[in-house]
């Protein structure tokens, strides 16, 4: 993530203080602006305090930790709640969360910028988090010490409570808040400076304490944002061009339309930022009449460039660049893969294809636009508020500092949510009518204009020496770059050889822990999909395509040397070189998987097989250590694949809400089964053709499998639980699906015609 | 104007007959628990009960509820013993769908109270969970009805 570090437009919050100080409300604790050198009483009379608060408690004693991450089914609040209380030493009950609007002041420390994805949010929080409960703790212990007339280092916390044992005094958090006042500034080297808890006087991290957000979440009481309202509202529904991108709008005839009682206005939306084409927003005073006016519409579009295109048009044109190469960018390099292929015993090659998949987060996108003033706000839930608030305010022809964005919890984001067309549209309609607008999304214009996966083309070559051991590989990346549509420089990373900027969004995973010294991964960029199927980050993101090639191919590889493949993985894990440690790691969770499900001594009937495959998703600086065995049964006269039983064993380092973890495993396990079996999204004439849920399938309740889930806590530092498993299930079911019947399916999802034209072949 | 009753209080309600349910209780009466995810009947985040029957408030028409009893997710109050369990067991991950699920949990439970596990699929399988916490849904309505069985007079489990 040094990448995004060192974009320039984005602040390197590292070094802030940590400053604590007396308020009106109470208690407040936050860093302070970088450039800041005020005290905490200082910087609040500056009114510079208020912008910096992370967290604060009352003379009631309440902790409200202000959660600047977004909240989309992973309870996040509570994990980072957990960090922090357990060294501030707060009783449990006295931790609420609640969600602020978007401000700088809430910036991710390390990452500079509003964002939620990645698996980033405890990985990266981890240790700021803990260091803030601590210093809090420290600075009411101080103050208590002050207020008592006791020496500071004899007084210890324990339950919101400190105590000084020689005097039997001891004083609550909420009387020191109310008693004392408090100025304290904490420097970046004091905050380092402090002796954090061992793991074994954790009293409160590594318990499954139940989620803050789920009784509001299980009564109908939790706020989304589609649930939002604001006087005087109307409402919006899309009018959209039969083409995902590249319309324009010629003309708009609203004459039927105006006979739906309600009807307001059609606003054709004027984007200057290109996240839109060819849109039409209906207006009108009710969801359904706006509904009712949007298909009254009539409008005349060029439809642009990509009228033509189809999910084959862009396979083949990514063949194309594979075969042609001169625009590929290297990721790895090392030793001399090409050199070493020549003089391998055997060598094998195969190409990969992952299809569009579709977000549809349960939550239709959806935005509340209000003008007030010279100030608009905007209501919706958004993973990104730092880079959505700044297009919305170009879209409605302000300063950023004039647009408010207000967070909410989403109804799934799962990636989707990085983009803000919902929040251009909206803003574009309430500018036009100068009227607070909401935006709702039918689930057709929700699948329609989905920033899909995007849909790619993978060709891998490996060599085996004579002792059957794969000594070279070479793996070629080719699909549209999601990252780079958002046209920030510091998401962008330099080629291996510095020849290029390359998105690594598309690659991570494909750097694998195996060794193999001859190794080179290239990708490539189509362009024809760029432009045609604008594409974005779908949950797990790269590592979905880049282990279904690697883990696919692995298995190809232990079949063509005639190993076992969890022999033939295990071997390659060496831990030479750059791969020390961590290939032992993924090394026991592959022991563990395998051990949990009966790999190699079970016995199971014809036509029923287990398959393997091990990952270290997302990237390899936040490798999270993940194993799976997929068992099947195939069906030997359609083809179709039943699954019976996934085993995971995950290494997370530290499991800080362990039951939270295993309901991430348990989700994302899932997914990557909906993903291997259930969820095609295809591109005809330049449209998504999927609209709804009875053509775009996920997994429902009567799919599921058994599921075997453990969790390896090992201490290590804390690693990211919600995707990892979406990655490893698709190859481990394509590679049972090849033990049951001999079919080798590379193209994901894996459909009944393809095993049995597989099966026959 | 409609007359319904909803959660046991009379509403009047200015609409066209044709007005989908749903979007009667969420934008008009603000009721916001109950949620809009596909307005076809394929996700079943609308559910609400209809006289006791679990159905999916964006394909019911306002006119065709007209005199009837309408419950929605508020008109549970937190208490019912499905939404216990469904804290037990932490089911809710997003929680958009939950107010849909536990509606069609609370029917079917109020019509068969001892489901067997494939019972629960069976009439679980239309509420889609984005989330995919279906491993917990499906413990939680078990775990509600076997409650539910305990709680009653005289009917040990």
């Amino acid at each position: 993530m040094s990448a995004i570090r060192n974009d320039p437009g984005m602040v390197d919050q590292s070094r802030r203080s940590f400053l604590i100080g007396s308020a009106a409300t109470g208690l407040v604790m936050g860093f302070a602006d970088p450039l800041g050198v005020l005290g905490a009483g200082e910087a609040q009379a500056a009114g510079r305090l208020a912008p910096t608060v992370w967290f604060d408690m009352g003379a009631d004693g309440i902790c409200t930790l202000h959660v600047a991450k977004a909240e989309m089914g992973q309870h996040v609040g509570t994990a980072l709640a957990q960090l922090v209380a357990e060294e501030l030493e707060l009783a449990w009950r006295d931790m609420r969360i609640d969600y602020p609007d978007a401000d700088p002041k809430y910036n991710d420390p390390l990452l500079g910028a509003l964002i939620t994805g990645g698996s980033w949010s405890v990985n990266f929080n981890y240790e700021t988090m803990s260091r803030a409960g601590a210093a809090g703790r420290i600075t009411l212990v101080e103050a208590a010490a002050k207020l008592m007339g006791v020496p500071a280092n004899e007084c210890t916390a324990k339950n919101s409570r400190i105590s000084h044992a020689k005097s039997k005094k001891s004083m609550t958090y909420g009387e020191v808040v109310a008693k004392a006042s408090v100025d304290r500034k904490w420097s970046a080297d004091d905050l380092k400076a402090i002796k954090l808890k061992s793991r074994a006087a954790y009293t409160l991290v590594g318990q499954s304490v139940p989620a803050l957000d789920v009784p509001s979440k299980t009564d109908g009481t939790a706020k989304f944002g589609i649930d939002m309202f604001v006087p005087g509202m109307l409402y919006g529904k899309l009018k959209l061009p039969p083409v995902r991108y590249g319309a324009t709008v010629k003309s708009v005839d609203d004459s039927a339309a105006r006979k739906v009682k309600g009807f307001v206005r059609a606003v054709p939306v004027e984007d200057p930022t290109g996240t839109t084409s060819g849109w039409v927003v209906a207006v009108a005073d009710t969801w359904p009449a706006a509904k009712a006016a949007a298909e009254a519409l009539k409008v005349d579009w060029d439809l642009g460039p990509h009228t033509k295109v189809t999910s084959d048009s862009i396979i083949a044109e990514a063949k194309r660049l594979q075969a042609d190469g001169s625009k590929a960018l290297l990721w790895v390099k090392e030793g001399d893969s090409a050199g070493a292929m020549g003089g391998a015993k055997d060598t094998l090659e195969a190409e990969y294809i992952t299809h569009l998949a579709i977000h549809a987060p349960l939550e239709p996108q959806n935005a509340l636009v209000e003008p007030k003033g010279d100030t608009w706000h905007v209501y919706c839930g958004n993973q990104f508020a730092t880079r959505s608030g700044g297009i919305a305010a170009a879209i409605l022809g302000v300063k950023p500092e004039k647009v408010v964005m207000h967070q909410f919890v989403m109804g799934g984001g799962f990636g989707r949510r990085l983009d803000c067309d919902n929040i251009v549209a909206a803003a574009a309609a309430a500018k036009a009518v100068n009227k607070p607008v909401k935006l709702i999304y039918s689930r057709e214009d929700d699948m329609a204009v989905d920033y899909t996966r995007p849909l790619t083309y993978q060709k891998v070559k490996g060599g085996l020496d004579a002792s059957g051991k794969l000594v070279a590989m070479e793996h070629d990346v080719v699909s549209s770059w999601p990252t780079a549509r958002w046209q920030i420089p510091g998401f962008l990373t330099d080629s291996a050889d510095k020849k290029g900027k390359l998105d690594s969004f598309t690659v991570n995973g494909s750097d694998h822990w195996y060794s193999v010294p001859n190794h080179t991964v290239r990708t490539t960029l189509n362009e024809l999909a760029q432009a045609a199927t604008p594409s974005g980050q779908l949950r797990s993101v790269a590592p979905a395509w880049t282990f279904w090639a690697v883990e696919s191919f692995i298995d190809e590889a232990a079949a063509k040397a005639g190993v076992d493949p969890v022999e033939f993985r295990l071997k390659l894990l060496d831990g030479a070189g750059k791969n020390n440690k961590g290939a032992a790691r993924l090394a026991n969770a592959i022991r563990v998987a395998a051990g949990r499900a009966g790999w190699g001594a079970t016995e199971l009937p014809k036509g029923s097989a287990m398959g393997f495959a091990a990952v270290t998703s997302q990237e390899r600086a936040t490798a999270t250590w993940t194993a799976c065995v997929a068992q099947v049964t195939v069906d030997p006269k359609s083809g179709a694949v039943k699954v019976d039983k996934i085993t995971i064993a995950m290494d997370v380092g530290i499991a800080v809400n362990p039951d939270g973890v295993r309901a991430q495993i348990e989700g994302s396990t899932l997914w990557g089964m909906s993903l291997a079996l259930k969820e095609k999204a295809t591109l005809k004439d330049g449209r998504i053709e999927q609209a709804n849920f009875d053509s775009y399938t996920p997994v429902r309740m009567s799919d599921v499998p058994v599921l075997d889930i453990s969790i390896i806590a090992n201490g290590e530092p804390a690693r990211g639980c919600g995707e990892p498993a979406v990655t490893v299930v698709g190859p481990a079911i394509a590679n049972a699906v090849f033990k049951a019947v001999g079919a080798r399916i590379r193209t994901l999802p894996i459909t009944a015609e393809a095993v049995k034209a597989a099966m026959k072949a | 104007m409609v007359a319904l009753t909803i959660n046991g209080r009379p509403q009047n309600v200015d609409a066209p007959d044709d007005t989908p349910l749903l979007w009667v209780i969420r934008e008009q009466l603000k009721m916001t628990g109950t949620k809009f995810g596909c307005g076809v009947a394929q996700c079943g985040a609308c559910t609400v009960h209809l006289d006791g029957e679990a159905v999916r408030s964006c394909q019911t028409t306002l006119k065709s509820a007209a005199g009837r009893k309408v419950t929605t997710i508020e008109g549970l109050n937190g208490q019912h013993p499905v939404q216990k369990a469904w804290i037990e067991e932490q089911v809710a991950q997003c929680g958009y769908c939950q107010s849909g699920q536990i509606m069609q949990a609370a029917a079917l439970l109020a019509k068969n109270p001892d489901p067997t596990p494939e019972q629960v699929v069976d009439a679980m399988d239309g509420n889609l969970c984005r989330c995919m916490s279906y491993v917990r849904i499906h413990r939680a309505v078990l775990k509600a009805a076997s409650q539910m069985r305990a709680a009653r007079p005289g009917r040990p489990t």
